[in-house]
């Protein structure tokens, strides 16, 4: 009975009250320390007894310090600090004196908070529902498929993150490929994500291999796009590891047949696709990454490859980016470009052609900047006396696509129609400055003086520029099938790119990521935004699309020549051979984007008229498509979806 | 809301229970005075019991003096009136206490007999305590003295092994019928003996008479057992909450006339007075007549820290039926189009339609009347969603053995702070979580978002006579899938969802009950009076009313207007763990760690019912949908049920492995539910237990029940979470199962 009670209590010897009592600096009799002893004894118990209540209506089964200082609370004992840890403390013994302690540690300070290794724990608290049983019987699917963050390993998960990171990092492609699969998709790698972020964290040092650095890549936006992850602070992990790629010059960069321009693009793309489906969580980062590249724009020292990835990243983020960074540095930074260019040295030749490449960046970044705001300013200009020739085009393009899908057309509608019909080659009458307001004729302006042609000959593909002497000349007609005498039925050809463009580049037609209030202009309701939006998205289309081209073209070829850089750009991929009826599916089609984005009608039913669709864009495109974003909102939403509380029934 | 007021609202609430300790505060004081009032005189007396009105007056004189000193001459009225004693009862030192103020204790001092002015001074003394800090220690202290002061008898310490083993030879010859019921007697015996030989500092005795005869108690008494053990010096026993327990009430032991006498006349012949002295002072025994009871029939009623109930105490009348619903026009023809085009097959509804119909066109004999208690009016909202409610009774699943309901799991993930409570609301639209870090989380279980009422100024640009107003005071802003609610300084013990779904209450370790509003998410109020943690809180069935009830040992009725509890049903001996609302909200149930149950008349605020028999802390409580029939649930990871009108226990579910979180019967009440720390659901087939149940006028008479070892019979299934606590059980409108809990890595 005796070594029962022993075993069930924690005794305190009188040699330890003893001791105690030394260090506080009193000598206690052996009587008094025994008694002492005995009521620290008594009252461990009955604090440990009341603190048991705590745990039970904790609803746990661990007692913990925390339950037992409510307990010396509630009886007016001060409480214990500084064994708050979840860890276990070290029990010591110090071998001379018999004496026994928890081993205590200095913390540093200092280290601590500025300790870079990322916390753990900071999921969000969330309510995920399963059905369990069903009529009682059976298991559905095991319960608590848990996205925790602090989820110890299991054996299976480590065996399966090593197996993951062997197959994008190996040499099978096909199992990469599988890989990343499976890494976007599965629901239960949370406890992972740390390790995943630190193994993409690892850019740094395999700069030199592009093939790497490109898996790592993949891996980012596998994991970005799994919905099951919540990513939280790790997206500044993963974010900086995409600027690496973006911004660094890389040790692959060092031999031009290593194409590091891909990889720009592509984590450029990334970074983008980031600010969409996160934008809530890196929201903060918007303005420091701004900061970042328009330290990398403002350095002349730095190789082009950095200049240029810092033009892709802030075409990535958007056109407001563009404007708000790239075009006040745009004089500074050509003079040195410039130079550039002008040297035909041989030993200047692979300079001049990163030149080119940095070249052939910024046009793509400014023709989608003054579109966006030619867009944005054509807004207000709704309605206006010399909207004529539009309304009718739009009267007519919305008796094409009226099959009773959509609501009648309001008057901004028909404006807004209208500028798609000014993007016309050779339309009518209204000359630009009519639209504009005077800043984006002046941006124009000083683009015009550094681009020259080149700028004209993307813009030429909007019809608003006829008066503009540069816009006329330089088509190059070879690319195109339409005849010059097609401009009498404007609607058909124009707008077979602006549609590839808008499946491309669906999900951010505002032109800036969700981070940016939208521009007022869209805040518009109805159809009449939808109808504003597929005039939007053909203005924007051309630019980001041939952005798409160059990218993909360019990861094709490989390496290009210098001289390539300029004519990047041939509208002639746009052009499909159809001519006459896909008019109509075009129009539709554009129709249907908008509202898509507003989320207010089921895509599906618009979609069913215009099957040509997907063929329009070529193939390389095409299949280009689900990394562009635009599978990133639908998965998005489908994620929502997932994780929200609603019963599956 | 406001609309209920009247009878409920006044100074009833100093009505307790003869055998309780109280706790901690103001009130709870009054209560404890009163019970220990007979304590006080116990060294004088020799059957307590018998001698209960001088005393009582006499306290009822030294509450109302002391009302009067605090200058709550309103309540000193009423309390006069109810009592009915005449005005002048109280005059002479009415006159010099209220005057006088400060000096008022001694007022009362030479009025009174040396009794009750002891008593007063206790009064003072542990008001004044109550009113500076509300230490337990500074106030239990007079109160231990008193308490303790019984065991100051002196016998031999030696003498204590021979007596206590002697009677057990005793008990251990007489016949096997017997043997059973004076078994009883060993552990009351065995504690006090113990307890004695501490407080007179025979602390080697007490040790060896506790390795010596430990061993014997019964298991279920281990918890108290090692509590005591720990105690081993008088000191000790100061503010010690369990001794207190177990001194200031009487433990109950029931025991056949027969094994009585047999012990009496054994006891007499040997002249063993130790023995005798505190089975006279200490234990309360409720003799019967008739055949002794068996083994089994006592530890099924055993447990609890007083022993078992008296039988006295279950004979008052219960009116369990359920209120009679009110009549509001069913909108049947659309609900009919509805069903057709989405099954085509209205024929069978119709015959359930019209069971419902009458169900609730008849008047439960059983029932309380309509207004018995002030319940409050029935909004438009209200009625549309009893609409609601039937319509979707009548899609509901009729479940039974052969066919289980379907079990949503709601999994918390990430709740590294700790889940400590949850609630659904009746329509299972939203689901409420309250948080060992003190906050309170609500989320719609729905596609719809949580949004706030706009703002003062924005609320009003808007149109007020347009129809969907409703609709257009909702900020859109706001909407998210969840809202978290910031206001309790500790740990949120207790949550409870209004019935319709406007407000949330919750309960937490600081002390206070919180009201929240579900249109705004801000707390509205908070309750204070519970001075310890409250444990748990649950809104009536009806709404306006809420029951809480805490560490303080009290459970208190409030209403949602007044910022003062209504009742305080005070009477536990230990913690009230758990509280419930009975379905016709007349009555409220409690659970308490002193391992007891009782069932409180909100009305009266009478305990009506002690229902005993388990054998650890209750942590759960469920009513039948029906209204007769109560579900419990403990620590020891057993489900007892209780028919409430008989007072008497007739299903013992055994299976769980751990404590019982959770319970919840059908919709129908055919299918008990019960969940489990252990990870586990368990369905149990609760039409078959009721069926089983005996009423036969013997046992309700004798209140001896003969449980059958079914519960293998019973449990439809089992049903394991992933390591995950069950901690809250919900059956929807259809009798969709859904339970909650953290997953626990």
């Amino acid at each position: 009975m005796a070594d029962r009670e022993e075993r069930r209590f924690a005794e305190v010897s009188r040699d330890s009250v003893k001791l105690v009592a030394e260090s506080a600096g009193v000598e206690l009799a052996d009587d008094v320390a025994a008694l002492l002893a005995e009521d620290v004894c008594y009252r461990l118990r009955e604090a440990t007894q009341s603190s048991s209540q705590f745990m039970r209506h904790a609803k746990r089964r661990k007692l913990t310090v925390e339950d037992f200082n409510r307990a010396l609370r509630w009886s007016n004992v001060e409480t214990i600090c500084g064994y708050g840890a979840q860890d276990a403390l070290p029990f010591r013994s110090v071998k001379e004196g018999e004496l026994f302690f928890i081993e205590d540690r200095d913390i540093n300070l200092v280290e601590l908070a500025l300790a870079t290794n990322i916390p753990k724990g900071c999921a969000e608290t969330m309510v995920r529902v399963n059905v369990s049983y069903l009529d009682g019987k059976g298991n559905l699917e095991p319960q608590g498929t848990v996205p925790t963050a602090v989820q110890s390993l299991s054996d299976d998960l480590l065996k399966y993150y090593q197996q993951i990171t062997r197959a994008i990092l190996g040499e099978d492609p096909h199992l990469m490929k599988v890989a990343l699969l499976d890494l976007r998709s599965n629901s239960k790698i949370a406890a992972l994500l740390p390790y995943f972020v630190y193994v993409i964290s690892g850019v740094k040092s395999v700069s030199h291999d592009l093939e790497q650095l490109n898996r790592l890549l993949h891996m980012v936006k596998s994991l970005v796009q799994n919905p099951y992850l919540y990513l939280g602070s790790y997206v500044r992990s993963l974010v900086s590891s995409v600027m690496y790629c973006i911004l660094e010059p890389l040790a692959a960069s060092i031999n031009p047949l290593n194409d590091h321009w891909t990889l720009r693009d592509y984590a450029a793309l990334l970074l983008s696709h980031i600010f969409w489906t996160h934008g809530d969580l890196v929201s903060g980062l918007y303005h420091q990454i701004l900061l970042s590249l328009q330290k990398v724009l403002s350095d002349p020292v730095r190789p082009l490859c950095s200049h240029y990835g810092a033009v892709v990243g802030l075409h990535a983020l958007g056109w407001k980016a563009v404007e708000r960074v790239l075009f006040p540095h745009l004089p500074a930074y050509w003079a040195n470009l410039q130079a550039v260019l002008d040297d035909y040295s041989v030993s200047n030749a692979q300079v001049k052609a990163d030149g080119h490449k940095v070249y052939g960046a910024i046009l793509v970044a400014v023709e989608r900047l003054l579109k966006m705001k030619a867009l944005c300013l054509s807004q207000p200009a709704e309605g206006g006396p010399s909207s004529q020739p539009g309304s009718v085009v739009g009267a007519m393009g919305y008796r094409v696509s009226s099959p009773g899908l959509s609501p009648p057309p309001e008057p901004l509608s028909e404006a807004a129609l209208g500028i798609a019909s000014h993007l016309q080659a050779g339309g009518a009458g209204c000359p630009w400055e009519e639209w504009t307001p005077v800043p984006l004729p002046a941006m124009y302006c000083e683009l015009y003086s550094f681009f020259g042609d080149s700028l004209a000959v993307r813009f030429s593909t909007g019809p608003g520029f006829g008066s503009y002497p540069a816009c006329t000349p330089a088509q190059p007609g070879d690319a195109r099938k339409e005849p010059p005498g097609l401009t009498s039925n404007p609607d058909t050809t124009r707008k077979m790119p602006q549609l590839t463009a808008n499946l491309n580049i669906s999900p951010r037609q505002d032109g800036s990521p969700r981070t940016d209030p939208p521009p007022p202009s869209l805040a518009a309701t109805g159809s009449g935004r939808s109808l504003a939006r597929s005039s939007s998205s053909s203005s924007s289309s051309s630019s980001s699309s041939s952005v798409q081209r160059s990218r993909s073209s360019s990861s094709r070829s490989g390496q290009r020549s210098a001289g390539l850089s300029r004519d990047v750009f041939p509208k002639a991929r746009f052009t499909s051979p159809q001519t006459g009826p896909p008019a109509f599916s075009f129009l539709i089609g554009g129709r249907q984007m908008g509202r898509r984005c507003q989320g207010r009608r089921p895509f599906q039913t618009t979609f069913a008229p215009t099957p040509s669709i997907p063929t329009i864009p070529p193939r390389a495109y095409a299949h280009k498509l689900p990394v562009i974003g635009r599978v990133g909102k639908p998965v998005r939403r489908w994620a929502c979806s997932h994780y929200s509380l609603h019963l599956p029934l | 809301m406001a609309a209920v007021q009247g009878s409920l609202v006044e100074e009833k609430d100093i009505k307790t229970e003869p055998s309780n300790d109280g706790g901690g505060n103001n009130n709870a004081n009054d209560g404890r005075v009163l019970s220990t009032s007979p304590g006080s005189s116990a060294s004088s007396g020799s059957n307590k019991s018998t001698t209960g009105a001088p005393e009582d007056q006499q306290t009822l004189l030294a509450v109302l003096q002391f009302l009067r000193k605090n200058n709550l001459t309103e309540s000193v009225e009423i309390l006069r009136r109810e009592a009915g004693l005449p005005e002048d009862s109280l005059d002479p030192k009415g006159g010099d206490s209220s005057g006088a103020g400060s000096g008022s204790a001694a007022g009362g001092v030479d009025l009174e007999g040396v009794d009750a002015s002891s008593l007063l001074s206790r009064v003072t003394v542990s008001s004044s305590a109550a009113a500076q800090a509300p230490n337990k220690v500074a106030e239990d202290q007079p109160d231990v003295n008193v308490v303790l002061s019984a065991y100051s008898q002196q016998g031999d310490p030696a003498l204590y092994e021979v007596y206590y083993s002697g009677l057990k030879k005793f008990i251990e010859s007489v016949l096997d019928c017997h043997r059973a019921e004076l078994s009883q007697v060993f552990y009351p015996l065995f504690v006090h003996m113990y307890l004695e030989l501490v407080y007179n500092n025979h602390e080697n005795e007490a040790k060896a008479f506790f390795e010596k005869f430990s061993g014997d108690q019964e298991c279920y008494y281990e918890d108290d057992l090692r509590v005591l053990s720990s105690l081993t010096k008088k000191e000790h026993m100061r503010g010690n909450e369990t001794l207190l327990d177990f001194r200031t009430s009487k433990f109950v032991l029931r025991i056949s006339r027969d094994s009585y006498q047999l012990l009496k006349r054994h006891l007499q012949e040997r002249q063993n007075n130790q023995i005798w002295n505190i089975i006279q002072e200490h234990l309360y025994i409720d003799i019967f007549d008739g055949m002794p009871r068996s083994k089994s029939q006592i530890d099924a009623m055993s447990g609890s820290l007083a022993g078992e109930a008296k039988r006295e105490a279950n004979k008052a009348k219960v009116y369990y039926g359920l209120l009679k619903e009110p009549e509001i026009e069913l909108p049947l023809d659309d609900e009919d189009e509805e069903a057709e085009n989405e099954e085509g097959k209205p024929k069978k509804k119709k015959p359930k339609k019209d069971s419902m119909g009458s169900k609730s066109k008849k008047q439960d004999p059983n029932a309380p009347s309509q207004t018995r208690i002030p319940l409050p009016e029935l909004k438009d909202s209200d009625k549309l969603d009893k609409i609601m409610y039937m319509k979707e009774a009548t899609k509901r699943i009729r479940l039974g053995p052969d066919n289980l309901p379907s079990i949503c799991f709601y999994t918390f993930l990430n709740a590294y702070q700790g889940l400590t409570a949850v609630d659904f609301t009746d329509d299972s639209s939203l689901i409420a979580g309250g948080f060992a870090d003190s906050t309170v989380r609500v989320w719609s279980v729905t596609p719809k978002k949580l949004r706030r009422v706009k703002s003062a100024a924005d609320l009003n640009l808007i149109d007020k006579e347009s129809d969907d107003v409703l609709e257009r005071i909702m900020d859109e802003k706001t909407a998210s899938e969840s809202k978290i609610l910031y206001g309790h300084s500790g740990p949120v013990y207790g949550i409870s969802f209004s019935p319709d779904r406007n407000y949330l209450l919750s309960s937490s370790e600081d002390g206070t009950i919180r009201l929240w509003s579900l249109q705004t998410f801000t707390c509205l109020v908070g309750y204070k009076g519970h001075n310890y943690p409250v444990w748990d809180t649950q809104f009536s069935p009806h709404g306006y009313y809420f029951i809480s009830g805490g560490h303080d040992r009290v459970a208190r009725l409030w209403a949602t207007d007044h910022y003062q509890p209504l009742r305080m049903f005070s009477g536990h001996l230990a913690d009230v763990t758990c509280t419930r609302f009975h379905p016709n909200s007349n009555y409220v149930v409690t659970g308490s760690s002193d391992r007891t149950i009782r069932l409180w008349d909100v009305l009266s605020g009478n305990c009506v019912r002690i229902f005993t028999g388990h054998k650890g802390p209750i942590h759960a409580l469920a009513f039948s949908p029906n209204g007769k029939f109560l579900a419990s649930g403990a620590t020891d990871g057993r489900v007892l049920l209780w028919d409430i009108g008989h007072g008497l226990m007739f299903g013992e579910l055994k299976g769980h492995t751990d404590t019982i979180y959770s319970l919840r019967f059908s919709r129908d009440g055919e299918i008990l539910a019960s969940g489990s720390m252990d990870n586990t659901v368990r369905l149990w087939d609760a039409t078959k237990a009721f069926d089983d149940l005996e009423t036969d006028d013997f046992t309700a008479a004798t209140g001896h029940i003969h449980l059958q070892d079914n519960s293998q019979e019973l449990l439809l299934g089992t049903y394991m979470s992933k390591s995950t606590p069950v901690i809250h059980l919900h059956f929807t409108r259809r009798n969709l199962l859904l339970a909650a809990g953290a997953y626990n890595p």
